[in-house]
């Protein structure tokens, strides 16, 4: 059993290493020579891996660019899949240095857990899926509904907030993985499956016949997903957080993986400043000087990123939305580097 | 010399010699106080060092989190619950889940393993062989596979809800489980009950004494036709004085689901399916092994004075064979206990799903949650060997053993 491994981790590593946590993560990291990135068990555009056991995903990306700030090589990533209630245990104990696990930010979550969330990768809401042949058009026509969720999740209580806010009655049936939760939806075993909506379209893929399936309109909750790193480890802290804004300021300016080298090249002194020809900024973080140039090259700008996982280049096909740049009508903005 | 008697040694202190000191005397229970002490300072430095710990990783600990509000919904409570209540009433829920599937799951695990057991015994092949299959089969396959068969194989043969089977228009199946109706109390069921009770005790008592003629003046009295009439024939009075104890409220189909009647969901199916015929594989052979212990001669010698095959085993086999078969009867009670926490694998809501799972993921407080499902599972399984270890002792002491 996997969560009484983690717990009994848990207790050994609280209680008798003393101090593990605090202010050695980047260290602990470098000489381990890869760093570990807990992720999800497979949701496609999010982390999930391929057939030859490359994981692949917006998520993972975001792990690829810290290894890649720190390594210069993001490959050096040693990727741990968890399920939705192991994954903060797998934090607390040090067992993942970085979770990039479509986690959704919440003040509990960022107060109780001795976790810090580091930025938002993905802004989200709460949607449902039902099979076309119910005929439903609207989620408030889903009274005396079951519906399939992942437990430990906080879509399992906007559920419960929703159907009690608009008085519908409804029956739950949580389970403890994304693919128990799918295969009973599949199964028939509820008339409606509820999770992210970004969730909602990478499951659907998996589904036998994709096209019976349709996403409601309603969005019933904001879920930030973010990546999360341990309290007390704020050299670490910083370096997540601005290896995501490093990823979106790179869009801001227009690098991109392909044209990174030219661009350092250029006399602009945003440009030098970010892409580390002058100023130290990556020095200060405890990475190098050209930080954002190694993110870029590896992974690409947060667009670039956007696009292969979940935009328009893959499967997925969701809109940029929320998760456009400030100045393009979306949410994703970076301070300035300076 | 002097007749004088001598002094009896002072008892206390021998006791405490004997039982903490063993053969090594004092020198022994100085050691085991100095052992004791060793075990308490780790056990202190353990907890002292995890709580300051956590607070310098800034983790909430204790267990003040009992009492926020959980804030999901479970489909399966046997008592009152909305998302409202506290993390509290989640671990009661959760537990009484657990208890209710392996108080089932043990009751059809041990008829059917009984079942099994004598079809492997009997001289008929057809039945033993099918037994025997039955045993190797079930056994040899991994529980958690038999569950997710159960549940996903029989769940997509059933027909949704709107198109449920229909049984003789009161009870229905679909994939949502099995709907039937549910009996709401009206003026007749106070005496109902009271008669009902009353019959049940007159009927132990006509036992009782039906037992010690017996046994003590070898005279047989037949008491069936009168426990019927107390089991049966006084609540029909009841009902016919007094009115109707109850009313059936029938299930209807409204919008997704069945309105109304009780349901049992597929989920609880499915996992008392699995665990009581996985459980009944290896309780068949315990009851096998049992059986075989008590000499052939036992049988022969109930068959010369008279008795029916059935009646040799029932009155002279198997009470020596209990003998054999209570201890790892128990082992198998509580495997299939430990075993009910598989549930979180089919979605159905015990202890281990709703509390040491959902709980633990919306509080993130591992050590507390991990403690408490470990702490109660400890007592069942305790709880459970204490109750069959009394049953036993009466066993032994009932054959004079």
């Amino acid at each position: 059993m996997k969560r009484v491994t983690l717990a009994i981790t848990l207790a050994l590593a609280a209680g008798l290493t003393a101090q593990a946590a605090d202010a050695q993560t980047l260290k602990t990291v470098k000489d381990r020579g890869m760093l570990s990135c807990g992720v999800s068990q497979g949701l496609p555009g999010f982390s999930s891996p391929d057939d030859k056991g490359n994981w692949t995903g917006l998520d993972v990306d975001l792990c690829r660019a810290v290894a890649a700030a720190i390594f210069n090589d993001p490959t050096k990533v040693k990727y741990v899949p968890l399920s939705a209630k192991d994954r903060f245990t797998a934090l607390q104990s040090g067992e993942v240095d970085v979770l990039s696990r479509n986690t959704t930010w919440t003040i509990s979550r960022d107060t109780s857990l001795g976790a810090n969330f580091t930025g938002v990768t993905y802004y989200d809401g709460q949607g449902f899926m039902v099979k076309k042949s119910l005929k439903v058009n609207s989620a408030l026509e889903l009274n005396s509904a079951s519906v399939c969720v992942q437990t430990g999740t906080t879509t399992e209580q906007n559920l419960a907030d929703y159907f009690k806010a608009n008085n519908m009655k409804y029956e739950v049936i949580a389970f403890a993985t994304n693919d128990e939760t799918v295969k009973a939806y599949e199964a028939g075993r509820c008339d409606v499956f509820t999770t992210d909506q970004s969730g909602l379209y990478a499951n659907r893929l998996k589904l036998a016949n994709p096209n019976e399936h349709m996403v409601l309109p309603e969005i019933i909750s904001k879920e930030p997903l973010g990546p999360m790193v341990r309290h007390g480890d704020d050299q670490w802290f910083d370096i997540v957080k601005w290896t995501l804004f490093a990823m979106i300021t790179a869009e801001e300016l227009g690098v991109t993986s392909k044209n990174v080298d030219e661009k350092a090249k250029m006399e602009n002194p945003e440009l030098k400043r970010v892409l580390g020809t002058d100023g130290n900024f990556g020095e200060q973080l405890g990475l190098t000087k050209d930080w954002v140039v190694r993110i870029t090259k590896a992974v690409g700008n947060y667009g670039e990123v956007f696009d292969r996982n979940v935009g328009a280049g893959s499967p997925l096909a969701i809109n940029r939305g929320l998760n456009n740049l400030w100045n393009k009508g979306g949410l994703q903005y970076a301070p300035p580097i300076r | 010399m002097s007749t004088e008697a001598r002094k009896p040694p002072a008892q206390i202190a021998l006791k405490i010699r004997r039982i903490l000191g063993g053969k090594a005397g004092w020198n022994g229970v100085a050691v085991q106080f100095a052992f004791a002490a060793i075990l308490g300072w780790i056990g202190y430095e353990i907890v002292s060092n995890a709580r300051a710990n956590l607070e310098n990783q800034h983790i909430a600990a204790g267990f003040g989190f009992l009492r926020n509000n959980a804030g999901f919904d479970v489909n399966q409570t046997l008592i009152s619950y909305t998302g409202s209540d506290t993390f509290l009433r989640v671990f009661v829920v959760g537990l009484l889940n657990t208890l209710v599937v392996s108080v089932v799951g043990i009751v059809f695990a041990t008829v059917i393993g009984f079942i099994v057991a004598l079809c492997r015994l009997s001289p008929n092949w057809l039945l033993s062989r099918v037994g025997e299959i039955y045993v190797e089969i079930i056994r040899n396959l991994p529980l958690l596979f038999q569950i997710l068969f159960w549940y996903l194989a029989v769940l997509a043969a059933l027909p949704n809800p709107r198109q449920s089977i229909s049984l003789l228009g009161i009870a229905f199946i679909s994939n949502r489980g099995l709907v039937v109706p549910s009996p709401i109390g009206e003026s007749g069921f106070a005496p109902f009950l009271a008669m009902l009770a009353f019959g049940i005790v007159a009927s132990l008592a006509l036992r009782f004494h039906a037992r010690r003629a017996l046994f003590q003046e070898g005279r047989m009295i037949r008491i069936w036709p009168s426990v019927l009439g107390l089991l049966f024939g006084l609540p029909l009075l009841s009902t016919l004085v007094f009115g109707l104890p109850f009313t059936f409220e029938l299930p209807q189909l409204r919008g997704f689901n069945f309105a109304g009647g009780s349901r049992i969901i597929p989920e609880f199916v499915a996992l008392t399916v699995a665990l009581s015929t996985y459980t009944a594989a290896f309780i068949a052979e315990i009851v096998r092994a049992g059986i075989l212990s008590v000499h052939q001669g036992q049988m022969e010698a109930g068959a010369s004075l008279g008795l029916s095959r059935g009646a040799t085993l029932r009155l002279i086999v198997i009470p020596q064979a209990m003998r054999v078969i209570v201890p790892p009867l128990t082992n198998q009670y509580l495997n299939l206990t430990k075993n009910s926490s598989l549930a979180v694998a089919i979605g159905y809501p015990d202890l281990v799903s709703v509390f040491a799972g959902t709980s633990l993921s919306q509080t993130g407080q591992a050590i507390e949650i991990i403690a408490m499902t470990m702490g109660v599972y400890l007592l069942i399984s305790l709880l459970t060997s204490a109750v069959m270890s009394v049953y036993g002792w009466r066993v032994s002491r009932s054959l004079g053993a």
